[in-house]
């Protein structure tokens, strides 16, 4: 549906491309995601697509046709703000149809079109309100029937949640997500936050820097990450990466690495246990600095005897676990990830 | 006795309280008195001397002689050069205002794109604020006068007939007309180009992806974004152009035939040529009138289309 081949995003030709030569290919019907830090270029890469910023290397193609010189409008497609863009001098309605209009669509279509619309948010009873008589996730939800009514087959979507409050968030984040699946439209959905991506993609292309890191399904962004960057940036709390293990033994932790003699090891919060599930569970002396109970799970803060990186593991339940002295975490092998020096993805092992 | 001297009685108190009130207040006047002296004798003071003049006749030294209470009204409501002046002054402060604001807001959208030498341009149509009415009249003189002029020296160039700018009876008003909004324009321009950058581009991204027509979005986003601004420079731009003086004074005299006879012009011309301070009094007073009415109408009138955020 919207493929990128080498995309590349340069300002200044002095300075370095702030994307780097992105290439991806978005299937038709899919929610796509592109997720990264503020500053990674993913908003970049959005608007580069809707048009709305010039492309200067690579190819955009959309539905087999090269869009790289043509205005936004050839591009059959619509966007959704974060700030949700309504004209604030017009009503609900008016604003949904106003591309309508403009389009000089048959006005029974229009009418048609907007009433689909408007059920389909749920905002039917609204639709003489002006934006500002709204809350955040009604403005939002008329951005989002605008956009259907565009009749686009691609939707792109700028942080369109950033705006709401978090509980909101999580109700409209399921809306548009079912809307998506209804109505069968491709969605680029950009956002910097790993929970809205890993809950909504169907894939996700994370980036850094420019640079696209990895692209995949949620599950294999999170059991697979192809480097540090992208094991850290999904999970919460994030996963300890301790760096240039050497001594295992010596260190505290009864481990072999197969990555000899340097390698970087991540470990997830989660993966931790206090009691050996297997046999050959590597058994970690843990200091414990402090120990949180948040609501069903224990957050424990420490270090390795001997390192100096704090580490996070999260135990399920309740534990009274003391703080300020030595316990016994096991943590499955399978449970582990080995990265080079560099950052990037050896194996892991057991998968 | 001992009792009595530690405790402090009910009247001290309120006395205390009072003296505090007092210095309070005292010192609120400190700090209010430069400008209330300012505007006591500049502002307030002229102004209620006008409403007593207006009710005298005056002699030549300017000093009431006789009370005639309305009369100096009645007199000047069938005064037909008083009547003309009026009539002169609307047209002229119509086309002002209308002239004024449509040529700033089309130079503000020509120069708000992001070329190259924009900038330029923003300070060459804004420079004109910059400007003094004495400075701007002179350089349009040299541009208006009978042959030596730069308009006729071009119109000549080309065989084209002369323009009779200052003595023209139309021409006339004209000339002091395109004098006048000349000299609006730097201000009225910085004011819409503000107003410009301040649309939320969101709002022009969303119709670009939606195919609006550039017309649709100066029409649906741009004009209800700056119809404060525009509401603003367009009531500014009245006041100040009914209370046009120095233009006429230094292109025509209120000439020819009265044609360019503005009523401040007017009034100038009853206080400090004829000497007739009751009846520039009584002109000042329905000058005053008929700006807070206009004012008043085009509040009442724009209201509804001004869209406040």
């Amino acid at each position: 549906m919207i493929e990128l081949k080498q995309l590349q995003k340069v300002y200044d030709q002095q300075q370095d491309a702030v994307i780097k030569e992105v290439t991806v290919n978005i299937l038709p019907g899919e929610f796509f995601v592109m997720v990264g830090p503020s500053g990674s270029g993913k908003s970049t890469i959005l608007r580069m697509i809707a048009g709305l910023e010039p492309i200067t290397g690579g190819d955009l193609i959309i539905a087999g046709e090269r869009m790289n010189d043509l205005p936004p409008k050839a591009r059959h497609l619509s966007m959704v703000f974060q700030n949700y863009a309504l004209y604030p001098n017009m009503t609900v309605s008016e604003n949904i149809t106003f591309g309508l209009k403009a389009r000089k669509v048959a006005s029974a279509t229009q009418l048609q079109r907007l009433s689909d619309a408007l059920a389909l948010v749920g905002l039917t009873d609204y639709a003489y309100r002006y934006p500002r008589e709204l809350s955040g996730g009604q403005r939002q939800r008329v951005a989002l029937a605008r956009s259907i009514v565009s009749g686009a087959e691609i939707i792109l979507m700028d942080e369109p949640l950033s705006n709401l409050d978090a509980q909101l968030r999580e109700s409209v984040r399921y809306e548009i997500k079912a809307l998506q699946r209804k109505l069968g439209i491709t969605v680029v959905y950009v956002t910097h936050d790993q929970t809205e991506a890993m809950t909504m993609g169907d894939r996700v292309m994370i980036l850094n820097d420019g640079v696209v890191q990895q692209i995949g399904t949620p599950m294999q962004l999170y059991e697979l990450p192809a480097n540090t960057f992208v094991a850290k940036f999904f999970g919460t709390p994030q996963m300890n990466v301790l760096t240039a293990v050497t001594d295992w033994k010596n260190q505290g932790v009864a481990i072999d690495t197969p990555f000899d003699p340097d390698a970087m090891v991540g470990i997830r919060p989660e993966a931790a246990r206090l009691n050996p599930e297997n046999a050959d569970d590597m058994a970690i002396e843990f200091w414990v600095a402090t120990a949180t109970q948040i609501g069903s799970e224990t957050l424990l803060f420490g270090t390795i005897n001997g390192r100096e990186e704090t580490l996070q593991f999260k135990i399920s339940g309740h534990l009274d676990v003391p703080a300020e002295q030595f316990i016994t975490l096991y943590i499955p092998r399978n449970a582990l990830h080995y990265f080079d020096l560099n950052g990037n993805m050896l194996a892991k092992v057991g998968v | 006795m001992a009792q009595n001297t530690s405790a402090i009685q009910p009247h001290q108190l309120t006395s205390q309280r009072g003296r505090q009130v007092i210095t309070a207040h005292l010192t609120a006047l400190g700090f209010l008195m430069p400008s209330l002296i300012f505007l006591g004798v500049f502002v307030f003071y002229p102004l209620v001397k006008t409403v007593y003049y207006s009710f005298f006749l005056t002699n030549a030294l300017g000093q009431p002689v006789k009370f005639i209470g309305l009369a100096n009204y009645a007199t000047l409501l069938h005064d037909p050069v008083f009547l003309k002046s009026l009539w002169v002054t609307l047209i002229f402060v119509a086309a002002v205002t209308s002239l004024t604001t449509i040529c700033a807001l089309y130079l503000a959208n020509l120069a708000r794109k992001h070329l190259r030498g924009t900038v330029i341009f923003r300070t060459l149509f804004a420079s004109t604020m910059g400007v003094s009415v004495s400075v701007a009249s002179v350089l349009w003189l040299f541009f208006f006068q009978p042959t030596t002029g730069v308009s006729d020296m071009i119109l000549n160039f080309f065989h084209l007939p002369p323009i009779h700018w200052l003595t023209g009876n139309v021409w006339a008003l004209v000339a002091v007309i395109l004098t006048v909004v000349w000299m609006n324009l730097g201000f009225a321009f910085l004011a819409i180009s503000g107003a410009l950058e301040n649309v939320p581009t969101h709002l022009y991204e969303t119709a670009e992806i939606e195919g609006v027509t550039p017309w649709l979005k100066f029409r649906f986003i741009t004009l209800p974004h700056i119809s404060p601004t525009l509401f603003f420079v367009a009531t500014v731009t009245m006041i100040n152009a009914f209370q046009t003086f120095g233009q006429v004074d230094l292109l025509t005299k209120g000439g020819p035939n009265n044609h360019t006879n503005l009523i401040v012009y007017q009034i100038y011309r009853d206080a400090f040529v004829n000497l007739n301070v009751g009846k520039a009094s009584t002109e000042s007073m329905l000058l005053a009138i008929l700006i807070a009415l206009v004012t008043f109408a085009q509040f009442k009138l724009t209201e509804k289309r001004v869209m406040y955020q």
